[in-house]
């Protein structure tokens, strides 16, 4: 990788927590200064969002790579941005409460960002506020529920077999 | 068309923030944003959809999901006013069996043959961005020949990427002898992949750790052989279609997008390019070794149509030019990593050690474990930048799989492409995305 040493979280107003993993730059905004953070990113180059989805810790025994003050939320929105000019990535990772799922959208500043954000909410429910049209992409439209959650069971449905064996 | 040679000359275009904005304010008349039962009720309504005018001639056109230039199962709704397209809007999912949900319940070892059937036209860039994501988890180096021997094969696979598009393009245009020739040379490469692999497709080739086996014995006269067998039928290609008029006409100046345009809506790979955008992965965010062979990033002018076709026909020149590369300078060693966590004892082993027998055997019941942690790993593949962002709860099986796939992203360009151009057009521009709806819906 050929990046820049570039920290951006500490002169960000307010200061917004900065880790590091292999490499890669992630920051860590609240859901309050999510959108200031990636709109104050963008004016600094990064003008491509190559990737937004979710990840749900139900189930994860802990992150330990989450920086002071961030507290650990079951979902979290994580961003990718890319600056071409200085070929640099960084990566945006938000924490959403489980009780009350939502989220700024980011349609207005990447538009690019529209079906990925439809996907996240097909998939985990989280809603992003703001979009333009937050609808099932992958799922059918009349769907009940959001299966890449982790207490949506995988289903298996069971096959029955006309000369199988009693 | 123009070829950007070396780093050091290339330049990146600097771009406005105000790109996104002018990509929203034209969303409005090129997407269609309703929901299906109401297309159902306005296909039925006289007037359509507009504005209730009794002279309103709009309607929705609904195309596929069965339909041939569709690539699979695409759906497409259409507005139409006559024959020119107004708004639009892809609806996928057809294909969706929850690929995400089932690698996290498949070990780090199966994970591969999980994400190969995402992007069937290609499966090693898959195979290949989960295990560098895995990879960079586990903290492993992968040995030389295990590198050089994944590069021979992605570019082998960006050639026979790209033939099938060729074919599938030209069959889309009514050159339907076009889609012989190219499924013919695909036909090539994919025996070679059938020799290594075992597998034509869906390969399950390159693994965490390297890859699955060693090249075969005289596999250097196998690919001397694609090598002069590809480049005389691509100037046939070219006879064929470059300079036919028919063919001109009907992809030149047919759906155009500028850099910005396609920055904004996240495009990446032989789309962005085409627009005359200098970008690509292999040299911009090198990985495997793809800093030490030449190649040139190939650049389209005008961003339509038919610079997306030119661009991949060069792509396949220059894929050509690396394979080449390759053959020199392929290290000798080990073809997968000597480390005994990820790669099982070898054979003769387990029949003297118990050890060496439950070490074996816990790799392939329970699988490795993978520290806890996060990664994003991304490649390019012959339609863009593919990622795979990993999970690990230290378990050994990825916690969240997720894969940015660059055909679901690109789809996004579609409404765009189609807006105030004719219907016979919108089958050339859904050819000239090439998505694969495999790695759409996944």
């Amino acid at each position: 990788m050929t990046s820049t040493e570039v920290d951006f979280g500490a002169d960000m107003v307010p200061p917004v927590p900065t880790t590091k993993t292999f490499e890669q730059l992630v920051l860590h905004p609240d859901r309050a200064t999510y959108t200031q953070v990636i709109s104050a990113l963008r004016d600094r180059g990064y003008i491509t969002a190559t990737d937004l989805t979710v990840v749900d810790y139900l189930n994860h025994p802990g992150r330990s790579d989450l920086p002071e003050p961030v507290q650990p939320e079951r979902f979290e929105v994580v961003v990718s941005l890319f600056d071409h000019i200085r070929r640099h990535r960084v990566r945006i990772r938000v924490q959403v409460p489980a009780g009350d799922p939502i989220v700024a959208s980011l349609y207005d500043l990447y538009p690019g960002t529209e079906a990925m954000e439809r996907e996240a909410w097909d998939l985990f429910g989280v809603v992003f506020e703001g979009h333009p049209d937050l609808t099932r992409i992958l799922l059918p439209e009349d769907w009940v529920g959001h299966p890449l959650r982790k207490d949506e069971g995988i289903g298996s449905i069971p096959v029955q077999f006309k000369q199988a064996p009693k | 068309m123009t070829v950007s040679s070396d780093e050091s000359t290339t330049s990146v275009t600097r771009v406005s923030p105000d790109s996104a904005e002018r990509v929203r304010r034209r969303d409005g008349s090129a997407i269609l944003r309703i929901p299906d039962i109401d297309t159902v009720e306005a296909v039925s309504l006289p007037t359509g959809l507009g504005t209730g005018h009794q002279d309103d001639e709009r309607m929705i056109l609904n195309m596929g999901p069965s339909h041939p230039s569709t690539h699979g199962v695409l759906r497409l709704l259409l507005e139409m006013e006559g024959e020119t397209v107004l708004r639009s809007k892809p609806v996928i999912g057809y294909l969706h069996t929850g690929m995400e949900k089932t690698g996290e319940n498949l070990t780090y070892l199966q994970g591969p043959t999980n994400v190969t059937r995402m992007d069937y036209a290609s499966p090693l860039f898959s195979e290949l961005a989960f295990s560098l994501a895995t990879e960079r988890l586990l903290g492993i180096e992968v040995p030389p020949r295990a590198i050089w021997i994944r590069m021979l094969m992605c570019e082998l696979n960006r050639i026979s990427s790209h033939l099938l598009f060729q074919a599938t393009n030209g069959m889309d245009l009514g050159a339907v002898s076009m889609m012989i020739y190219g499924w013919r040379e695909r036909e090539e490469v994919l025996r070679f992949f059938e020799t290594v692999t075992g597998l034509r497709m869906n390969h399950n080739y390159i693994r965490p750790g390297g890859v699955a086996a060693d090249l075969h014995s005289g596999w250097q006269r196998d690919v001397r052989s694609l090598i002069d067998l590809i480049p005389p039928r691509l100037d046939e290609y070219e006879i064929l279609l470059n300079d036919q008029p028919i063919f001109q006409q009907r992809l030149q100046g047919v759906g155009v997008l500028n850099p910005e345009e396609a920055l904004a809506l996240s495009a990446t790979g032989p789309i962005l390019r085409a627009t005359g955008y200098d970008w690509d992965l292999r040299r911009d965010e090198p990985y495997l070794d793809y800093e030490k062979v030449e190649f040139d990033v190939v650049i389209g002018t005008s961003g339509d149509a038919f610079d997306r076709f030119a661009v991949r026909l060069e792509e396949i020149r220059q894929s050509l030019r690396i394979v080449e590369q390759v053959l020199d300078l392929m290290p000798e060693g080990d073809y997968r990593t000597q480390d005994k966590k990820v790669t099982p004892p070898p054979r003769g082993r387990i029949d003297e050690s118990m050890e060496a027998l439950i070490h074996h055997f816990k790799i392939f019941t329970e699988g490795f474990h993978v520290p806890t942690g996060e990664a994003y790993e991304a490649v390019e593949s012959p339609r863009g930048e593919l990622g795979c962002y990993l999970v690990s709860d230290g378990g050994p099986k990825p916690y969240r799989m997720h894969i940015r796939g660059p055909s679901f992203i690109n789809l996004q360009t579609l409404p765009h492409l189609m807006h105030d151009r004719l219907i016979a057009d919108a089958v050339a521009i859904i050819s000239s995305v090439d998505p694969i709806m495999g790695e759409v819906d996944r």
